[in-house]
């Protein structure tokens, strides 16, 4: 009998090809966009992950003003260039300490134009962030006691405003000066954040200080710590350096903050995650319109339904197999949507990784809440009024209109 | 004569003190107010009577389709407000044919699918099955139209599909409301010509509701209702 019964709802799927259709196309959406959605998100987290791992575990960030939480800051004064010396005197576990300051700018090459973002500092730059310089060489130590008019450049920058030319001892205008490039910097590609990381130029600190920003304002502070030290420590003995050349009392707050790479990590997984978050619920939307969209169709379909139940009944089907029919025709449709949709999930998650550059992360949880949530639905639908109808005496569900 | 009115053959039916009233209050409508019938193994039994007199009420409480609200009714000698709704699925299963007033086919399925399905609930193996459906079709003379959904179908045709459908179990007794209702007048005599052959052949037990004294004559006893009461109950003298 169960062989019947499966049959039965078998030519019951087939025989009724357009409300088969509809109920797999809404969970197939619903499951697809789910995926897609979340696997992209879960991608991008762990993309960024990746690439602040790459920077190095001991790295870490001094920024001015209070930590108030993902990607906040409250304004404070900014450091000067003896903070940084006596980062790098006073504490004994560091490598490297690099000042930075940014401001964007248009450079100007010829007829070439380009806005991007200049940065003063000085060779650790290079050493903290393990970016060796490519071709040409770095800043001389007489270039950046004077401040001299030379700029190292990212790829980019010599891409847009050289094309094919050679950048080396050529010059490059930004606002009313003009800089000789002296340096290459390897090409580095997308950050996390799907910025590009080679669209910078180096100036000299001095240089930027007193052309560019007209201040003598640090607004970062990068320390790379020895191998084999404790970051923790290193940052808990800058805590205490800056709050004592800030003059800061002992019970206020730090007006700056230190981070390393685990904490920048999370502020910024934090971002991905709210966007995943979001990306997510716009797609559990769509699922759920879905769903709807099922149990329209079913209902839609009831009066039909109910009329063939009581048809099934009068000639001598037993109530359980006439509900047992409905409920394998709706777990069919159901999980046939629910596959073809993370098949099409997966598809289109594969298709847009190379488009959007984010690595393939798979959460199968998803993959499972989503197949499940939407068998239920079309089980729910399917199945319920069903239920309702073969209670009834045959010649009830026959009268039904 | 009285509903006592016998063949010399048991009981098949008993229907006693059957009353069905649809609705409450006013608007309560006694479709059925006290029916006594006993239908014998092997009778051919015509019901007729005025649009509304309750023919279809009775005739579905017998096809145990629908529930009498008091009296009883006896099938082979069981009780049939006793069983439960299994038991009741069975008994329609296994011993009744059912032929509705609206036909009631299942809309985009072929004709022989249709006949085939009370077989499918019997358990008959599919090939057994196309068999004896194909031979259902036949006898109502719808060979060649096996694969015409309902919508493809005339009306007679639908009807046609709709007694093959009920007789192609061999069941013990076979209810037809107006059976002949949508065919023209050869059509409606080569039906009850089968349908007098299946009672006489194979001892069906056939009640149908009609509404045309030539229909009529073909059974062997006539009941007549009105207002939800057997007014009369008369062997067939004209019985072919
Ligand atoms: N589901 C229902 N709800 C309310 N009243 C009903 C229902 N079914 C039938 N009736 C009423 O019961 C009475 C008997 O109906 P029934 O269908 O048995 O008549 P009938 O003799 O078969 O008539 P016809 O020859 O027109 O088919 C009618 O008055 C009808 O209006
Ligand atoms: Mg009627």
């Amino acid at each position: 009998m169960l062989w019947d019964t499966i049959f039965l709802a078998l030519r019951e799927i087939r025989r009724n090809v357009i409300r088969s259709f509809l109920t797999i196309l809404g969970i197939v959406i619903g499951v697809a966009s789910v995926i897609t959605m979340v696997t992209l998100g879960g991608g991008a987290t762990v993309q960024v992950t990746n690439q602040i791992a790459s920077l190095g575990s001991n790295l870490l960030m001094v920024t001015p003003g209070k930590r108030m939480g993902p990607g906040q800051s409250s304004a404070s004064a900014p450091f000067r260039a003896k903070d940084v010396e006596a980062i790098a005197r006073d504490i004994r576990s560091v490598a490297a300490v690099a000042p930075a300051s940014t401001k964007p700018v248009t450079a100007i090459v010829g007829n070439e134009n380009w806005s991007t973002t200049v940065t003063g500092t000085d060779n650790q730059y290079m050493k903290v962030r393990m970016w060796p310089v490519q071709t040409g060489r770095e800043f001389s130590d007489s270039e950046l006691r004077a401040g001299a008019a030379v700029c190292i450049i990212g790829d980019t920058v010599r891409q847009k405003l050289f094309g094919g030319l050679e950048p080396l001892g050529n010059r490059i205008r930004l606002g009313k000066l003009s800089f000789q490039v002296i340096g290459l910097l390897e090409a580095k590609g997308q950050s996390s954040m799907g910025t590009d990381q080679d669209d910078l130029v180096l100036l000299p600190l001095r240089t930027f200080q007193r052309r560019i920003s007209g201040n003598q304002d640090i607004s970062l502070i990068q320390v790379s710590i020895r191998d084999g030290e404790s970051t923790e420590k290193a940052q808990r003995d800058i805590e205490r350096l800056m709050r004592e050349r800030r003059h800061i009392a002992p019970n206020a707050d730090d007006d700056f903050s230190v981070m390393d790479m685990k904490e920048i990590t999370k502020m910024l997984t934090a971002t991905t995650q709210v966007l995943t978050g979001l990306l997510g619920a716009v797609a559990a939307v769509s699922l759920l319109v879905g769903g709807i969209g099922i149990m329209n169709i079913m209902l839609v379909s009831v009066t039909e339904r109910t009329r063939e139940i009581g048809t099934r009944l009068a000639i001598g089907a037993l109530e359980r197999e006439v509900l047992m029919q409905f409920l394998v025709e709706a777990v069919v449709l159901s999980s046939s949507g629910g596959l073809f949709g993370i098949l099409l999930g997966l598809a289109a998650c594969l298709g847009l990784k190379n488009a959007l550059k984010v690595p393939f992360v798979l959460n199968p949880g998803i993959v499972v809440v989503a197949f499940l949530f939407s068998a239920a639905v079309g089980v729910v639908f399917g199945y319920f009024p069903a239920l309702k109808a073969a209670r009834l005496d045959p010649i009830e569900a026959l009268r039904h209109e | 004569m009285t509903a006592t009115s016998q063949t010399d053959k048991r009981s098949l039916i008993e229907l006693r003190g059957v009353t069905k009233v649809y609705g409450a209050g006013h608007a309560a409508t006694h479709a059925l107010r006290g029916i006594d019938l006993d239908i014998g193994e092997g009778d051919l039994v015509a019901v007729m009577g005025p649009s509304g007199s309750g023919k279809s009420t009775c005739l579905n409480i017998l096809g145990c389709l629908d529930t009498p609200t008091a009296g009883t009714y006896t099938f082979q000698g069981v009780e049939v407000g006793q069983l439960d709704r299994d038991q009741r699925a069975r008994l329609r299963r296994h011993y009744l044919g059912f032929v509705f007033q609206g036909y009631n086919l299942l809309s985009r399925t072929s004709a022989i699918e249709n006949v085939e399905l009370p077989l499918v609930y019997r358990g008959v193996p599919a090939r057994t099955r196309r068999a004896h459906a194909r031979r259902a079709l036949e006898a109502v003379g719808l060979q060649g139209r096996e694969k015409h959904a309902p919508n493809e179908l005339s009306g007679g045709e639908q009807q046609r599909v709709a007694i093959a459908r009920a007789i192609v179990t061999g069941p013990a007794v076979l209810m037809a409301d107006e059976p002949t209702g949508n065919l023209d007048t050869a059509r409606s005599h080569e039906i009850m010509q089968l349908l007098v052959e299946l009672n006489r052949r194979e001892g069906i037990t056939i009640v149908m509701v009609t509404h045309e004294p030539d229909m009529a004559a073909y059974a062997k006893r006539i009941v007549h209702f009105v207002d939800g009461l057997v007014e009369s109950d008369k062997r067939n003298g004209s019985h072919i």
